[in-house]
């Protein structure tokens, strides 16, 4: 299964990168207008049919699952290192004041309903792609910051940190090279699970206008634009849809089997 | 006279685990060192010997720095080792190591041997060529040069720990501590990690802390022993005088219960008192004297007056024996002369009943 | 002081053996190849009797009693050959019923670590009730008779306040006294035969002594057999009649107690009493260099070749079986050693 879901993120990978060169209609993912076509339904010039101003969606949704990736492997660069490092961070001095405001922080963060958040952040700022990642990002790092201070403060009683601090060395090296190391497997699962979690809640952001903005070809927002045409014109909504739930589902399958991998190699 | 490098000065180690009481709020204690003085000469195997609850890993974990003493202090050639809050110099790091009992845990399995034992030349900053300094030290533990490539998981108990002491002596250090680094090991890796250390001390010029609680792997290391209970010593003398002539019944009690192999070591062993009871946890310390609850010879003041360190006759009579005990101590509520001797005469002839506890056999 | 010796020779002869091994090999599937761990193990006990398995890490002495009451995890584990008679009976080719006979009233074994082998979320009580009522007499039991079952073997094991204990959790009695619910739940039903996987390691040396005192009570008491398992040489010297050593798989020694120790002669029966430290002192010897072999290639002929100081040729390539040695001492010492064959007196 995860083999599968392997093969559906690379696949993604390659037809997002190579999106202008194997997308049947390239141009369709801009400004475009072509009402003889407008609305038709799938055909084999227009496999997955076009829109209501005559865009292919086939092309549109390659295209689209680049603002998706983008979304996701933004989001988590800007997350993981910060969340990480705090988790680590008050891991390592548990039981000190630096523990308790790092994670009493985290707490409030971890209290707000996360798309309550994110949207509220996104009406405040001017909505597009950019302004959506950053609204995501904020209420995103806590759960990494949980998941890593309670490896870390477990990890920090171990006796090859006992050892390493006995040696004489320093904070940052016992924190990055001896304890976040054995916290590398965690984190990674988590991050790939992570991915499609976070291009749904992107998705969820264009669908309400909050993040890729019309004409650009989010994913979301097609969804969105072809919502009042339900159910007659069925194919602007409902492939755009089926391509959310494809990347997901691809990332999901390669997340358990990576933590898969993880577990065995511990045996 | 040789100079103590290590000395404890009536060291104290409380830890605070809990509350009792919803409203009052006492702080439930463990006092898991409770006052103990010895201290380490320049050169020599120190033992410290001793049950679970004993002690005598929080006395390592303290000196190596992991605990902060409670009251007392710890000096390293005379210089004080914990000053205030601040954090122990580098260059006094580097003179004293541990080697902790458990070699699963104390290699990070996520490093690989090169970097575990290159660690200790990156802080004290050994400028010469580090891989040919990796080399030589796994050649002191004679293990093979390839084993840098290699992870603590591809190798053995008895492995991992040679790779822990190799570790320990990188920082060239004057004292190092081994809290039981052979009690997770079969009794044949163990003899050649003993031997090992012995060869390396006489090579270095070490100083060791020794802990174990098997009295027969002491009787083969230490040149001095003490004995803790409970937080305290109850006896320290010399090795070949502790084990031909314990005074403290606890030091018999234990001596009379390893299990040996021979007949001479069976002759050896004082006579056998019967161990009762369980051993109290360091959170319910009884009164007066820690040792009373389990004592063939108890006195009555053993249940209120906790009696002090007092200096006996060895056999050997070199060093200094020295014994907690109210038997031999000088106490204001002590029994007759005539009780006291007798009571001495009962144990060392071995013919005394234990009393009306529980426990089984015969 | 040691404990008497339980049986007498005479005895030994006349019984059917309570339990025998022949030939027992075991192997485990694995993602490289095959672990060849036992290798044709051959172990024999009589009624009354207390026997002694000493051997090191790794050298497959839990995996050799985990055959006996089959709780090895069949995959991997395989026994390709080899038979385990209890009771004359063959326990691999039981079905279920008599298995659960066998398990429940037959047999019962106590684990090396108590903590681990006692479930913390249940009382004591909870946790002996269950042993009752799964026994074959306690189907039809009321709770309080379950109850009154229960105390019973904890008084047995000399356990204080048994009423209150049966109310605690693990986590609040203290190593020893877990131990001893750990041997009170293996007495509940009658039995025959108690394995003792290492059950002092984890403790300290008083109160491991008391344990082994207990054992020794109740076997003197129930003429229950016990298979002791350990590292320890001189946990075993002092509680057990006979032992049996055992290497990589493999059995090299067995003798009466009293005689091992006196003359071993297995080079690695040698090599590791020397080892251990004496508390006469003189300092430590050697130790035996080399590793356990490796399972998946294990030595064509004797598995102890690579680390013998006194191999022979004929040891890289032939298996040596149990010899006896006729001439000297007693009938009862066998070792599995080319230097003993045909009656030799070894080097």
């Amino acid at each position: 299964m995860s083999i599968v879901g392997l093969v559906t993120v690379l696949l993604i990978v390659f037809l997002a990168v190579f999106a202008p060169l194997v997308a049947p209609h390239p141009k369709h993912a801009s400004a475009f207008v072509d009402f003889a076509n407008a609305s038709s339904p799938p055909c084999r010039t227009y496999p997955f049919g076009t829109d209501v101003v005559g865009r292919d969606i086939l092309s549109r949704i390659f295209f689209g699952f680049r603002f998706s990736l983008v979304m996701g492997v933004v989001v988590l660069a800007l997350v993981v290192p910060p969340g990480v490092t705090l988790g680590l961070v008050a891991g390592y001095n548990q039981g000190t004041w630096l523990d308790t405001v790092i994670m009493r922080i985290t707490d409030i963060f971890l209290a707000v309903p996360p798309l309550v958040l994110a949207l509220a952040i996104c009406s405040v700022l001017t909505p597009n792609l950019f302004n959506a990642m950053i609204a995501v990002s904020l209420m995103w790092w806590p759960w990494y910051t949980r998941l890593v201070y309670g490896l870390a403060s477990t990890l920090r009683n171990e006796f090859f940190v006992n050892s390493a601090e006995a040696i004489g060395a320093s904070k940052a090296h016992i924190i990055f090279r001896e304890i976040l190391p054995n916290c590398i497997s965690p984190i990674f699962t988590k991050m790939s699970l992570d991915v499609g979690w976070v291009i749904l809640i992107g998705s969820s952001l264009s669908f309400v206008g909050l993040g890729v903005q019309p004409p650009r070809p989010g994913l979301g927002t097609m969804v969105a634009d072809g919502a009042r045409y339900l159910p007659d014109q069925w194919w602007i909504s409902v492939f755009p849809a089926l391509a959310i739930v494809v990347i997901v589902l691809g990332f999901n399958l390669l997340g358990d089997g990576l933590r898969d991998m993880f577990a065995a190699e511990e045996v | 006279m040789t100079t103590d490098i290590l000395t404890v000065a009536d060291l104290k180690k409380y830890f605070v685990i809990g509350h009792s009481g919803i409203l009052k709020r006492e702080p439930i204690t463990v006092k898991a060192v409770d006052g103990i003085s010895f201290g380490v000469r320049e050169g020599e195997t120190f033992g410290l010997v001793g049950e679970s609850g004993s002690g005598k890993s929080t006395v390592a974990y303290t000196t190596i720095g992991m605990y902060r003493p409670t009251e007392g202090s710890i000096s390293f050639r005379g210089q004080s080792l914990f000053d205030g809050n601040k954090e122990r110099p580098v260059a006094i790091k580097k003179e004293i190591q541990i080697v902790f009992q458990d070699p699963g845990s104390s290699l990070n399995p996520r490093r690989s041997i090169k970097q575990i034992l290159e660690l200790p030349l990156q802080v004290h900053r050994r400028d010469e060529n580090r891989l040919e300094q990796i080399v030589r030290l796994l050649e002191m533990v004679e293990l093979p040069p390839d084993y840098m490539q290699k992870y603590p998981q591809m190798l053995g108990g008895g492995e991992k720990q040679m790779v822990a002491i190799a570790r320990a002596l990188a920082t060239d250090p004057s004292f190092v501590i081994l809290d039981e680094p052979t009690s997770a090991l079969d009794v044949s890796i163990q003899a050649k990690i003993i031997n090992l250390l012995i060869q390396l001390q006489d090579e270095f010029h070490l100083s060791y802390l020794f802990i174990t609680h098997d009295l027969s792997l002491m009787r083969n290391v230490a040149s001095r022993v003490a004995i803790m209970y409970l937080g305290k010593i109850c006896e320290v003398a010399e090795a070949a005088e502790f084990f031909r002539n314990p005074y403290h019944p606890y030091t018999r009690m234990l001596l009379s219960s390893i299990p040996v192999i021979s007949e001479e070591e069976e002759k050896l062993k004082p006579k056998k008192i019967i161990s009762t009871g369980e051993i109290p946890s360091p959170v319910n310390v009884p009164t007066g004297c820690s040792f009373h609850l389990r004592c063939p010879a108890k006195l009555n003041v053993c249940s209120e007056v906790d009696p002090v360190m007092v200096e006996v006759e060895g056999q050997t009579g070199l060093a200094r024996h020295t014994v907690r005990c109210h038997l031999y101590g000088q106490t204001s509520a002590s029994p007759s002369a005539e009780f006291t001797l007798s009571v001495v005469e009962v144990l060392r002839t071995g013919s005394v009943e234990p009393s009306d506890q529980e426990g089984g056999g015969r | 002081m040691r404990f008497e010796m339980g049986t007498s020779p005479l005895r030994q002869a006349q019984d059917i053996a309570l339990l025998e091994i022949k030939d027992l090999h075991v192997h485990f599937d694995v993602y490289g190849g095959t672990l060849k761990v036992l290798d044709g193990v051959n172990f024999t006990v009589h009624s009354g009797q207390k026997v002694g398995l000493v051997g090191e890490t790794g050298c497959g002495k839990t995996t050799t009693m985990k055959s006996i009451l089959r709780i090895l995890p069949m995959p991997p584990a395989r026994i390709p050959r080899g038979e385990i008679y209890f009771k004359a009976q063959d326990v691999l080719k039981m079905g279920d019923g008599e298995l659960r006979q066998v398990r429940s009233e037959g047999i019962s074994m106590i684990f090396q670590d108590p903590t681990a082998a006692l479930n913390p979320v249940f009382t004591i009580g909870q946790q002996l009730g269950a042993v009752v009522k799964y026994s074959m007499e306690g189907k039809k039991l009321s709770k309080k008779e379950i109850r009154e079952r229960a105390i019973i073997p904890l008084k047995e094991v000399a356990l204080p306040d048994p009423e209150r204990m049966l109310d605690s959790y693990p986590i609040q009695l203290s190593g020893g006294m877990r131990q001893r619910v750990c041997i009170a739940m293996a007495l509940v039903a009658s039995r025959e035969l108690l394995i003792a996987d290492e059950p002092g390691t984890s403790l300290d040396v008083t109160i491991e002594d008391q344990i082994l005192r207990l054992l020794h009570r109740l076997v003197e008491e129930k003429n229950v057999s016990v298979i002791l398992i350990t590292h320890t040489l001189g946990v075993v010297r002092e509680t057990t009649d006979r032992v049996y050593v055992m290497y990589a798989g493999n059995m090299v020694e067995v003798a009466d107690t009293e005689e091992l120790f006196a003359q071993p002669l297995h080079p690695y029966t040698r090599g590791l009493m020397d080892a251990v430290p004496r508390l006469t002192g003189g300092g430590i010897a050697d130790g035996i260099p080399g590793r356990i072999p490796d399972y998946l290639n294990p030595p064509p002929g004797c598995r102890f070749y690579p680390r013998c100081p006194q191999a022979m040729d004929i040891c890289r390539q032939e298996k040596p079986s149990f010899y006896g040695k006729r001439s000297g001492v007693s009938d009862n010492h066998e070792v599995a050693c080319f230097l003993y064959q045909d009656g030799g007196k070894g080097a």
